[in-house]
């Protein structure tokens, strides 16, 4: 505990400007007191050092008054700025006093109205309302906690916002990770004045995940699973909870993917990642259909059937190949039909949609499922927003996961898909002000 | 003779002509019998195996036991006709294939055969075809057991099979010298799909995965994003464009590296991430580069986790994806780097294409048991390695539009390892690596054709009498020639170009126009006339001290050494003085039949032998320049023993022994000598390796580390050779080496 920093806090600097925030959050976990996870938690702190020398004593006053407010100002943000999306949750608190509500700057009390009265914003930003979770009691305020996302092509027009709301006079703290987080730094800091507190992606995805997890989905779990996923007819998806979370295979898919083995919640190593993402889907997508959104692609894939445009083992084989047990209906070469003229003329887009769906979702669950092997851990979890509104892909690795591994293996997935790094740098907003 | 079929088959139409004389690409088919195919995409392998006759030089013993005058040759010589089996490898394009079958119908003239063993993709479209021209059966083998059984035979009788790819090296493929013992290896197979297969003995593999995500995607997904239909156009694409445009990378995304975790700015973060947008075009070549690094990135980490998950280091890449193409081994070689950091190595394969043909064809030869005979590849009726990449010489493009032929001869002896190489894995036999040495290789090659008309002239004086000698011999000149040109374009055509390659190349090419021995009339004369000395060596020697003894046999094994027709500049002396005496070459100090093994072997081990130690006196199997064979020693040999006391005791008890080394080249690959001969130094605990001539010792094993005491010992014959090691031509290597203990 750092008593000088809470001084700094006072004058209003806020404590995203001090040194060593950079150091791995598993260690700052392992630390910290005030843990997220138990909000309340804070009080039990004392500090024995505090009874003695007059000096110690206006510290200990100092630090008196700043545990009544020993949490960061509002407006409390977490952001991930990805390759193709930003990630933003936003904590709107519920329990706001009228006398605190008479304080509220101006400024502050707009931002909340434009981010909770609206579920679209400009062209392009959406608020995932059906996210949402209610009655969220952090750091001793209670509120919801809001989930929004928009492309990261208009970073600059939110970053101009910033400017235009003079954002940089609440004096908050923006945390933020992902890529982004480093290549639009200097922009915050020239275009609008802020200063970001900058995250590291990995450390944020598993302490966000493991914090919604924790907290769950307004009372139902946040996990989730298929049951018979080799069952086409009789595939459901199963709320569950994660008793034993490790060790598990993390497996986020954005637009590039990186699979994690997570041994306990500081205790993490980057297994490997591959290229073929969501970004890869959209830009193949793009390409071969003419789409602009993950939706239309999303929607043309749905309508689609890849076997028009996959050569599967029974094209080649007449039926399966008995000599190494291959199915014939398994794909034996993605866009195998393509390299036909005749078919590359008569293919649907909606086909071609789905078979680059299929194509990119079966070498992921390959890889993970190698990964696992490798790495002896039978969990694996798919986040990443790739699976969002994607039962196609979320259905295709359960039923990977299981196939391929013989059931050894089974797919998990989160409905909060793709917003845990956001979380997590929002989670740090919180500890950065109480370790200070 | 040019045939010409203008088969339309699918959508393009082409000339079909074929462009080389038919009966030099479907040889030998009158004795050609099991048959097998092997049709791909887009191009057809056909194997059989047939039967050569050619002329071969015997030496038979006279009857000396009736009367002996000094006119008299020792040994009377004969060029015999032998059949030897061969094996013949042809790849043409598919487009070819009904001329191609014409062709061998008219030509077979074996009846016996009523089988073609097919496989591959192919094989079943074309089968109706097959069946009625040839009337043969098509009998239908399994694909992936049938490119395993090829790649297990190239392996184990191609020595320089397999080979590294490296783009910007001075040579682009560096040549792994395998082994006999090849198991356990990783096949990654990139047909339309990829198979992963971990093959553990001859008979014992395992498809432990693969990926849809391979060639066929390539190919399919490139003809839509491109609009370019042909498989070669896509690649030629690839390689002209910029995937940057198309990928995101890691330094779009964090504007730079991603540090904590080593990704570095450059690397792919998303493939074809900056496509997601209808504002912008991406050009054709852009897109198809950004394909074929998402393709090959791919498939080069599930290589590296499944090589990883089953501990294997050796992973050869195979399938049309890799077929040569410069721009897939390259991305494939860079992923494999990428992924395991350089723990794993990408191997390719020179005859990647024939696995499936050479496969299928074993699977219907099994009655002959081609596996338990060694073969070897012959540079004379092979193309060798070309590479298609579209940058490089366009005689290169122009011949891969044409015909490639394989072809592989039986030896008559099974070849294994010296049980006495320290470390048989690291073991190299060539001293020079040519492909790798430029200068030396400009040396060498440019030697060899400024030796040609003297190796012409004793082709043609060795068979003075015989018909059509001067017409072959110029054939000869001209074959051989070719090869030269051929590998001074493409030194990486017949895997690493050592001296030893060119020495042996031009053996071959003597064989193929029935030159067998040009040097046995030669040999004749020498050993006829060493033999007259040999008594009065061995007595000078006698009379010597213990330590002058040592000196003067020593000096006599090296002087004899100097008689060596394969140095241009002895036989440039030998040629216009032919009164050499053997003092005078001894004077001037400065292996090979007459004086060498005469003069100077034997007086050597009449010493050793008298000291009480073994000898077993290992020699050639056939023939090459003026090197001594076995048939030869063994009449020499006896002759021998039949003056002196000490060889013939030698002999009777055991204690000398003449063994066949199963090589016919005047260098020496000890990881592929005759089965015999191992074994006999095996038995007989060999303490002693002396390896003797510059072929031998020089240009091969020099290096060479045994695991007992060993001395090579050899003329440098060669002033360029000479200044390379540090010396003046005729100066002397006597190189005596002792294992070091540790690995004793």
């Amino acid at each position: 505990m750092d008593k000088a920093k809470s001084v700094m806090d006072q004058k209003g600097s806020g404590p995203c400007c001090t040194n060593g925030m950079h150091k791995p959050l598993r260690r700052q976990l392992s630390n910290g007191s005030c843990s997220p996870f138990s909000p309340t938690d804070d009080d039990h702190h004392h500090d024995p050092q505090t009874n003695g020398s007059p000096a110690k004593r206006c510290r200990l006053r100092r630090r008196m008054e700043s545990v009544r407010k020993n949490r960061p100002p509002f407006p409390w943000f977490g952001m991930d700025i990805g390759g193709t999306l930003v990630k933003l949750v936003y904590f709107e608190p519920k329990d706001i006093t009228a006398e605190e509500e008479q304080e509220e700057v101006e400024n502050l009390k707009s931002i909340r109205w434009y981010l909770t009265s609206n579920t679209a914003y400009g062209k392009t930003g959406v608020r995932d309302v059906h996210l949402e979770l209610r009655n969220l009691t952090i750091c001793g305020r209670t509120g919801n906690l809001h989930f929004i996302r928009f492309p990261t092509a208009a970073m600059h027009k939110f970053i101009q916002m910033g400017r235009d709301k003079h954002f940089s006079s609440l004096h908050t703290t923006l945390c933020a990770t992902g890529g982004g987080a480093y290549k639009f730094e200097n922009d915050f800091r020239t275009m609008a004045d802020l200063e970001l507190l900058k995250l590291d992606e990995l450390d944020c995805l598993i302490q966000g995940l493991l914090y919604i997890d924790s907290v769950g989905f307004n009372d139902h779990p946040e996990c989730y699973f298929f049951e018979n996923p080799s069952d086409t007819q009789n595939c459901i998806k199963k709320p569950c909870c994660l008793d034993n979370l490790f060790p598990m295979l993390l497996v986020n898919i954005g637009s590039g993917v990186s699979i994690l083995a997570v041994y306990a919640k500081d205790d993490y190593k980057r297994v490997t990642g591959t290229s073929l993402g969501g970004g890869t889907f959209l830009g193949l997508c793009c390409l071969l259909t003419g789409c602009e959104t993950f939706e239309e692609a999303l929607e043309m894939a749905s309508k689609g059937d890849s076997t028009n445009v996959d050569k599967l083992v029974k094209d080649i084989y007449g039926g399966d190949y008995q000599r190494f047990g291959l199915q014939g209906s398994a794909v034996a070469s993605s866009f195998g039909h393509m390299m036909s003229k005749e078919k590359r003329e008569s293919i649907s887009k909606e086909d071609l949609a789905r078979a680059t769906l299929v194509t990119i979702t079966n070498n992921i669950g390959s890889i993970a499922r190698m990964c696992a092997v490798n790495e002896k851990i039978e969990r694996v979890v798919f986040v990443g927003n790739f699976l969002r509104i994607n039962t196609v892909s979320t259905k295709l690795l359960a039923y990977a996961m299981d196939f391929w591994s013989k059931g050894q293996l089974r797919a998990l997935f989160l409905e909060h898909e793709g917003y845990f790094g956001a979380v997590g740098a929002f989670l740090e907003l919180l500890k950065s002000s109480d370790d200070a | 003779m040019a045939l010409s079929g203008g088969v339309d088959r699918g959508s393009h139409s082409m000339d079909k002509s074929i462009t080389l004389p038919p009966d030099e690409i479907f040889r030998n088919l009158e004795n050609a019998k099991r048959f097998a195919i092997d049709i791909g995409g887009s191009l057809t392998k056909l194997a059989y195996y047939s039967t050569v006759q050619h002329k071969v030089a015997k030496v038979r013993s006279f009857d000396h036991s009736a009367k002996e005058t000094d006119g008299d040759p020792l040994y009377e010589i004969s060029v015999q006709e032998e059949i030897t089996a061969r094996l013949h490898f042809i790849k043409f394009e598919n487009a070819y294939i009904e001329t191609c079958l014409d062709f061998i119908k008219d030509h077979l003239v074996n009846t016996e055969t009523k089988v073609i063993k097919a496989t591959g993709g192919g094989a079943h479209k074309f089968k109706d075809l097959i069946e009625k021209k040839l009337k043969l059966k098509v009998d239908k083998e399994d694909e992936m057991t049938c490119l395993i059984k090829g790649c297990n035979f190239v392996l184990k009788n191609i020595p320089h099979e397999a080979f590294v790819y490296a783009k910007h090296a001075d040579s682009e493929f560096r040549f792994q010298h395998t082994h006999p013992d090849i198991f356990p290896y990783l096949l990654i197979n990139i047909g339309s799909g990829v198979s992963i297969v971990k093959v553990e003995a001859e008979d014992k593999f395992e498809r432990i995965g693969g990926s849809s995500i391979g060639g066929g995607t390539f190919w399919g997904l490139g003809a839509l994003l491109t609009k370019t239909k042909r498989f070669d156009e896509l690649l030629q694409l690839a390689s002209k464009g910029q995937h940057t445009n198309v990928d995101m990378l890691v330094k779009d995304i964090y504007g730079g590296a991603y540090g904590s975790l080593g990704l570095t700015g450059d690397l792919i973060a998303s493939s074809f991430g900056k496509s997601a947008t209808t504002d912008k075009e991406f050009s054709k070549e852009d897109m198809a580069k950004s394909l074929l690094h998402m393709i090959s990135n791919d498939i080069g980490q599930l290589a590296c986790l499944y090589a990883k998950l089953h501990n294997l280091t050796r992973v050869y890449f195979g399938g049309f994806f890799i077929r040569g193409h410069p721009v897939t081994m390259h991305t494939i070689t860079y992923s494999i780097n990428f992924f395991t950091k350089g723990e794993v190595q990408a191997l390719f394969l020179r005859h990647e294409g024939y696995l499936g043909a050479i496969g299928a064809f074993l699977k219907g030869a099994e009655e002959d048991n081609p596996n338990q005979y060694s073969w070897g590849e012959n540079y004379a009726g092979s193309s060798g390695l070309m590479s298609v990449s579209p940058e490089l010489n366009p005689v290169q493009r122009a011949r891969s539009g044409t015909f490639d032929m394989l072809e592989m001869d039986r030896l008559e002896r099974q070849l294994v390892n010296l049980p006495l190489l320290q470390d048989p894995t690291s073991y190299i036999p060539d001293t020079v690596d040519l492909t790798e040495d430029v200068l030396a290789r400009e040396y060498w090659l440019y030697c060899f054709e400024e030796a040609l008309d003297g190796v012409v002239k004793r082709a043609i004086a060795s068979q003075k009498d015989q018909p059509k000698a001067v017409e072959r011999a110029e054939k000869f000149r001209q074959k051989y020639r070719h090869k030269l040109q051929t590998l001074r374009h493409q030194p990486f055509a017949y895997g690493s170009l050592t001296v030893r390659s060119l020495l042996d190349t031009r053996e071959h090419c003597l064989n193929e126009f029935n030159f067998p021995d040009p040097y046995s009339k030669i040999k004749q004369k020498e050993n006829d006339m060493a033999l007259k000395y040999y008594l009065k060596v061995v007595k000078s020697v006698e009379e010597l001290s213990w330590e002058q003894r040592q000196f003067t046999l020593v000096k006599g094994l090296l002087a004899g050494n100097v008689f060596d027709w394969g140095a241009k500049a002895v036989s440039d002396v030998l040629e216009s003085d032919p009164e050499f005496g053997f003092e005078q070459a001894k004077q001037q100090l400065q292996d090979n039949s007459g004086i060498d093994i005469i003069l100077g072997v034997f007086p050597f081990i009449r010493e050793l032998l008298i000291r009480g130690t073994e000898v077993v006196l290992a020699s050639n199997s056939g023939p090459a320049l003026n090197d001594v064979t076995n048939s030869e020693l063994q009449i020499l040999t006896e002759r021998i023993a039949a003056m002196d006391p000490v060889i013939h005791t030698a002999l009777k008890e055991d204690r000398l022994a003449l063994v066949q080394n199963g090589s016919s080249s005047p260098c020496l690959d000890l990881s592929r000598l005759d089965k015999v001969l191992a074994t006999v130094v095996r038995e007989r605990g060999t303490d002693l390796v002396i390896i003797e001539g510059m072929g031998r010792a020089i240009h091969t094993n020099y290096y060479a580390m045994l695991s007992c005491e060993s001395l090579k010992l050899a003329v440098i014959k060669n002033s360029w050779l000479a200044e390379r090691l540090g010396g003046k031509i005729f100066s002397v290597v006597f190189k005596y080496e002792v294992p070091s203990k540790a690995q004793g």
